[in-house]
């Protein structure tokens, strides 16, 4: 599935997780060396590790459950294992990790196939210490992604947010997982960035091996391993066409976001780091309608600091010349949460302490946030936004907080903006349907439709199997969206979407017409909404999104929309 | 240079599982000798964890050890007391 649109052809750069199978791969003669120098160097590692483990345990828990890691450690200073991997690179010119693997795993497997009752036991600290092993091989090589000297596309089992937010200083041109769906983080990240990418592609991290050649087609959903010549030259015709294309949507980007019968439509972006500012003013965006500040959380192992907060803030306001900018406070989710932070694994993530809840119960944290948001609000246009809110009750206690916050920069004497506009993400039934009292508490409502329809349809957008049951167009999900929007004209305060519908050119003449007039969207998109937007009258939106509410099936109004997209603006889809 | 070669029996219950064999290693890597264990037509190497575990050597096995080097008398001398003090488990 193509989540992200572009093609890339690159050398492969396969990032391995410890759970997954490692690749035969060979090396040349003259890699052996270098090989050699990292297995002794994770061999080390390991080694240094399980000695620390061994102590804390001998303390902890005595020294008879202790003596389990001597064995562990006994295998590390087996001279002959140790010089058999070393014979399996040199010799076979395997990569460390292959040889780890093939060395140990044999040797598991002679132990299971034993008659003898204590000793297949044995085979499962095998397998933990090749895991070990593995994870400081792979843990060295998972570091070079920041400093790579060629373009590469990278092929992963699957991507964690921390590594998605690496790929974005990187060179990295493209990339494709095993598994995913159109709104997996990845997904989103790979959009914001404009980089091609393609997602639940089954076992691409094992079937490419490094430095490869691989083409990520992101506009067919397409990955061709060590393309033939023909094939690389159609890609290298499509890339220009691509770019062509872009060129085309470049135009677009000094014309007003203006309908045919004269609205002005406001197209905001959505961005994860500071530095995008600049590419949605390129694509002539009129502000950031969400500023995702979980990248500030994620990309580091410690809890940012008010001074980082701010920096990172400051950066975006600069660089936004006055337009407004709309910060999200803290929505980690269960999708997105750092292996190392989450303290108790949850039966039900996206039901349990994410986001809001989660700030509501750190206090700390959220403070210092909210304290670096509101020093940053004289600098520009700031807005704050809260996520996840299902009840007023949250709001206001949410709202209690800010104002305190105000209290104590104000005896501090430190400037802030008193009247900085406050408004709530609409990302939850509950928050939809009470809209209308929600809207007397606060300056202004987004919606967030990636968690409303995950919410509202109860489907992970993450599991692949149901992935294909998530979709906007649900007449449920229409329903709500229609009466959020009514909802805020008539406590006159602004709505905006900011889902991943607002940048999908087959839902833009149906939000026209159900009374959208702020869209915002991840940047790449905003040339080609715009051009919708500038073909299709608002008389002309308000009649179909009126058909559309008749329909009773998702296929029906995605179907119905299309053919009107296409009659409408043919070049949009 | 001397080698030296002598015959032990098994003798502990559950025979040469991990820790016995970790014991084993620890006391024939202190010696600059080379250590063989021989069980049957198979050979190992005595300083190697992996290489005794896959001897899997129960009670009652018959094990010959043969020691190269300079330390090969006292190597067998500590090793074959190791293997009847049933490496001091029981």
């Amino acid at each position: 599935m193509g989540v992200s649109p572009g093609v890339a052809i690159a050398s492969g750069f396969v990032l391995e997780t410890e759970e997954y199978r490692i690749p035969r791969r060979t090396i040349t003669p003259d890699e052996v060396p270098t090989e050699l120098k990292r297995l002794d160097h994770a061999l080390a590692e390991s080694q240094d590790e399980l000695e620390k483990l061994r102590t804390d345990a001998v303390d902890q828990l005595g020294a008879e459950t202790a003596s389990i890691f001597d064995f562990h450690l006994g295998v590390l200073r087996d001279r002959s294992l140790i010089e058999q991997i070393h014979r399996t690179i040199a010799d076979k010119c395997y990569t460390a990790e292959y040889s780890v693997t093939t060395v140990l795993r044999g040797h598991a497997r002679a132990f299971l196939q034993m008659s003898n009752s204590v000793l297949p036991e044995r085979a499962r600290d095998i397998y933990d210490l090749e895991k070990r092993l593995l994870r400081h091989l792979l843990g060295e090589r998972r570091e070079t992604i920041e400093h790579l000297t060629e373009d590469v596309c990278v092929l992963a089992h699957d991507l964690t947010p921390s590594q998605t937010a690496l790929l974005a200083r990187s060179r990295v041109r493209g990339f494709a997982t095993d598994v995913g769906g159109r709104t997996s983080h990845t997904a989103i990240v790979a959009r914001a960035l404009s980089i091609p990418a393609v997602v639940g592609v089954s076992d691409i991290s094992r079937d490419v091996a490094s430095g490869d050649t691989v083409i990520i087609d992101g506009n067919r959903g397409v990955v061709i391993i060590n393309p033939d010549d023909l094939t690389r030259e159609e890609y290298n015709r499509h890339i220009r066409e691509y770019q062509e294309l872009e060129h085309e949507l470049e135009e677009l980007a000094s014309l007003p976001a203006v309908t045919r019968d004269g609205v002005q439509i406001t197209l905001m972006g959505n961005i994860e780091f500071p530095h995008e500012v600049a590419s949605v003013m390129e694509k002539g965006g009129d502000g950031i309608g969400l500023y995702r500040t979980e990248f500030l959380y994620l990309g580091s192992e410690t809890e940012p600091t008010e001074a980082e907060h701010l920096t990172a803030y400051t950066e975006a306001i600069q660089a936004a010349g006055g337009k407004p900018i709309v910060f999200r406070t803290l929505d980690l989710g269960a999708d997105k949460w750092s292996q190392a932070r989450r303290s108790e694994p949850e039966r039900n993530p996206f039901l349990g302490l994410r986001s809001i809840r989660f700030c509501l119960q750190h206090l700390p944290l959220f403070r210092t946030q909210l304290r670096a948001i509101l020093r940053a609000s004289v600098k520009g246009d700031v807005r704050v936004m809260l996520p996840l809110i299902t009840s007023t009750l949250e709001l206001r206690q949410a709202k209690i907080i800010i104002g305190d916050v105000m209290e104590d920069l104000e005896e501090e004497h430190i400037p802030f903006n008193r009247d900085v506009k406050i408004g709530i993400m609409i990302e939850t039934p509950s928050a939809a349907l009470t809209a209308a009292t929600l809207g007397k508490e606060v300056d202004f409502f987004s919606i967030g439709t990636n968690d409303l329809v995950q919410y509202t349809l109860a489907v992970d957008r993450t599991n692949e199997r149901v992935a294909p049951l998530f979709t906007p167009a649900h007449p449920a999900v229409v329903k709500l969206i229609k009466d959020i929007l009514k909802a805020g004209r008539r406590q006159g305060i602004g709505v905006s979407l900011c889902g991943e519908m607002a940048g999908d050119p087959e839902y833009t003449i149906l939000l026209l017409g159900l009374g959208l007039r702020t869209f915002s969207m991840t940047p790449p998109r905003i040339p080609q909404i715009k051009r919708v937007i500038r073909a299709v009258s608002l008389e002309k939106a308000a009649k179909i999104s009126r058909r559309v509410m008749t329909f009773d099936s998702d296929r029906q109004i995605l179907n119905y929309l299309r053919e009107e997209t296409r009659r409408i603006a043919p070049k949009a889809l | 240079m001397a080698e030296a070669t002598c015959e032990v029996t098994i003798c502990n219950k559950l025979g040469l599982h991990a820790r016995p064999a970790m014991a084993f290693v620890d006391v024939a890597s202190k010696f600059s000798s080379a250590i063989q264990v021989v069980k049957g037509k198979e050979t190992v190497d005595g300083k190697s964890i992996m290489q005794m575990l896959l001897l899997a050597a129960t009670q009652g096995t018959q094990l010959t050890l043969r020691a190269d080097g300079d330390d090969a008398a006292e190597a067998l001398n500590a090793l074959t007391a190791l293997v009847r003090r049933k490496f001091d488990e029981e």
